[in-house]
C-alpha cells in the first residue's frame, strides 16, 4: 500500500460523505468522520442505524456508492488498491467471533501471518504465544473454539487480529453475543489495547465502557451522524433530541 | 496347504455339480479372477480419486464470480446427472474414441488408440460420479457460515486460500456421509466397464461361467462377496476419516 504521502499528523482513517445502499435501502447517507492515530472512538446508536455497515466499509468488506474512505492516505475503494495490504493494516473483530472451528486457538492466531504474510512459522508462533498471554488465555493454546466460552473465543479473535500487527482495529459489537459475566473480560482486553495506543473504532452498546474508554463518541441514527463529541460533553450535555431520547432509553 | 484347499473344492465340484468353484482349483481360472479383481481395484481407486478432484474443482468454479465458469459447471452437472452412466460410457468409448489420436503400438506396426478402453472407463465414470460430487460439495460449502469466510477475508486471505484453508476443511466434515454414499455407488458402477470390454471382475466372471456353466452360482457368489469386501474397505476408511476429522464442539 502506498502510504508515502501520509504523515501521522493527518487522520489515520478519514471518512468523507460516504453513501452506501443495499438495493433500494440507503443505509449510510453521507457520513464523515476523522480518526487520528492512537485515538479511540465509539460509534453508538439504535439498531439499523448503519454503525456496523460503516466500519465494514473501512476494511472493504462492504463497498460504497459514493464518497471516500482513506486509511493512511490510501483510498480504500480504489479498485487498484492492494486489499491484502489494507487488511493487514486494519484488523477486525466480529460480534460472533467467527473463529475457524477446525483450528486450535494457537493455530487460529498463527494462520493469517503464516499464510498471508508468509512470515516464518517459528517467529509467528512466538508472537502468537505472547498474544495468548496478553489476552490472558495461557493454557488454552491447544483448545478448539468449540471448547472455549464465548468470552474466551472473542479474546482469541482479538489476538488473531492483532497477530497481523494492524495499525487500526475495528470492533463490531464484540460483546453483544456474550453472557454478562464474560463481557468484562473482553472489555478489559480492549482497554489494555487502547491504553497501549492502538487506534480503535468500536461499535458498541456498552455505554459505560464507551464513556470510560473513548476519546470521541459518534451517535448515528438512520444513516447519518446526528451528534458527536468527547464522552463527558456527549453524555451529559447532548443537544439533539434524537440523542437525548436514545440516551434516556439506554442509560 | 494350498493344495488341500484346491482339493477340497475339487471334491465339492464332484459331489455337487452346480457348485464348481473352478477358480479355486484351476490355476488358469484363478489368475483370471485375480486379474479381474486387480482391474476393479484400479478402476475404483482411479475413479474415486478423479471424481473427488472433479467435485472439489467444480464446486469451487460454481462459486466463481465468472458467469461462464458457473454455466459450464451447471451444464456439466445437468448432462452427467441426467443421462444413464452406461450410455455415457458407450458414448465416450465409441463416439469420442474415434476422434482421439492413435499411436504406434509396442510391436512397431499396429496402431493403438491413445486412450485405451480402461482409460475411457476411468474418464467416463469419473465424470459421472464427479457431477454428483460437485453437488455434494456445494451443499457442504453452503453449510459453512458466511461470517466464517468473512473473517478469513478480513484477515487478508485470498479467495483460493479461504477455499483451501477454511471452506473445504469445514465442508468436508459436513458432506462426508453424502460423499460416502456416492463413492460406494461409484465402486459398484465400475462393473459397467464390462460394456467396453475392460477386463475387470465382472468381465472375467462372465467369461468363466460361459466357459464352465457348472461355475455359474459360485462365480456369482464370488462377485457379491468381492464387492461386499471392496465396499466394506471403502466404508471403513471413510468412517475412520470422518472420526479423525471430528472437531470438538463442531457438528454432531
Amino acid at each position: 500500500m502506498n502510504t508515502e504521502n501520509w504523515t501521522p499528523d493527518q487522520p489515520i482513517v478519514s471518512i468523507k460523505e460516504v453513501h452506501k445502499s443495499f438495493g433500494d435501502l440507503e443505509v449510510l447517507k453521507g457520513v464523515s468522520l476523522d480518526i487520528m492515530k492512537g485515538e479511540v472512538i465509539c460509534i453508538i446508536g439504535p439498531s439499523g442505524s448503519g454503525k456496523s455497515t460503516l466500519i465494514r466499509c473501512v476494511n472493504a468488506l462492504n463497498d460504497i456508492q459514493s464518497g471516500s474512505i482513506q486509511v493512511e492516505g490510501q483510498e480504500v475503494h480504489d479498485p487498484r488498491l492492494d486489499k491484502l495490504a489494507l487488511r493487514q493494516k486494519v484488523g477486525m473483530v466480529f460480534q460472533q467471533y467467527n473463529l475457524f472451528p477446525h483450528k486450535t486457538a494457537l493455530e487460529n492466531i498463527m494462520m493469517a501471518p503464516v499464510l498471508v504474510l508468509k512470515e516464518d512459522k517459528d517467529e509467528v508462533e512466538k508472537r502468537a504465544r505472547a498474544l495468548i498471554a496478553k489476552v490472558r488465555l495461557e493454557g488454552k493454546e491447544s483448545s478448539y473454539p468449540g471448547e472455549l466460552s464465548g468470552g474466551q473465543q472473542q479474546r482469541v479473535a482479538i489476538a488473531r487480529s492483532l497477530a497481523m500487527q494492524p495499525d487500526v482495529m475495528l470492533f463490531d459489537e464484540v460483546t453483544a453475543a456474550l453472557d454478562p459475566e464474560t463481557v468484562k473480560e473482553v472489555l478489559v482486553t480492549i482497554k489494555d489495547l487502547a491504553q497501549e495506543g492502538m487506534t480503535c473504532i468500536l461499535v458498541t452498546h456498552e455505554m459505560g465502557f464507551a464513556r470510560e474508554i473513548a476519546d470521541h463518541i459518534y451517535f448515528t441514527d438512520r444513516g447519518v451522524i446526528v451528534e458527536h463529541g468527547p464522552p463527558d460533553t456527549f453524555f451529559d450535555k447532548a443537544q439533539d433530541p434524537r440523542t437525548k431520547e436514545f440516551l434516556s432509553q439506554i442509560l | 496347504m494350498l493344495e488341500a484347499f484346491a482339493e477340497f473344492f475339487r471334491q465339492v465340484a464332484e459331489e455337487y455339480p452346480r457348485w464348481n468353484f473352478i477358480f479355486f482349483h484351476d490355476e488358469r481360472q484363478f489368475w483370471r479372477v485375480v486379474s479381474g479383481f486387480q482391474y476393479t481395484v484400479v478402476l475404483s481407486i482411479a475413479c474415486v480419486f478423479f471424481s473427488v478432484i472433479i467435485g472439489v474443482v467444480g464446486a469451487w468454479m460454481q462459486g466463481s464470480p465468472l458467469k461462464w465458469a458457473r454455466r459450464l459447471v451447471q451444464g456439466y452437472i445437468q448432462f452427467f446427472r441426467n443421462t444413464p452412466p452406461f450410455v455415457q460410457l458407450l458414448f465416450f468409448y465409441f463416439a469420442l474414441g474415434q476422434f482421439t489420436p492413435t499411436i504406434t503400438g509396442p510391436d512397431g506396426w499396429t496402431e493403438v488408440p491413445l486412450i485405451s478402453n480402461v482409460g475411457w472407463a476411468i474418464i467416463s465414470l469419473s465424470f459421472f460420479a464427479g457431477a454428483f460430487n460437485v453437488e455434494i460439495f456445494r451443499a457442504g460449502i453452503e453449510a459453512v457460515p458466511e461470517s466464517t469466510t468473512e473473517a478469513a477475508t478480513s484477515l487478508g486471505f485470498s479467495r483460493l486460500q479461504t477455499y483451501k484453508e477454511v471452506v473445504l476443511p469445514l465442508s468436508f466434515r459436513v458432506c462426508l456421509p453424502a460423499l460416502n454414499n456416492n463413492l460406494v455407488n461409484l465402486v459398484k458402477t465400475t462393473t459397467q466397464a464390462v460394456g467396453i470390454a475392460v477386463p475387470e471382475l465382472l468381465y472375467e466372471c462372465l467369461g468363466i461361467w460361459n466357459d464352465y456353466p457348472s461355475a455359474l452360482y459360485p462365480t456369482m457368489v464370488f462377485l457379491f462377496v468381492s464387492f461386499i469386501l471392496l465396499v466394506g474397505i471403502l466404508v471403513f476408511g471413510m468412517h475412520r476419516w470422518e472420526k479423525a476429522m471430528k472437531i470438538p464442539g463442531y457438528g454432531g
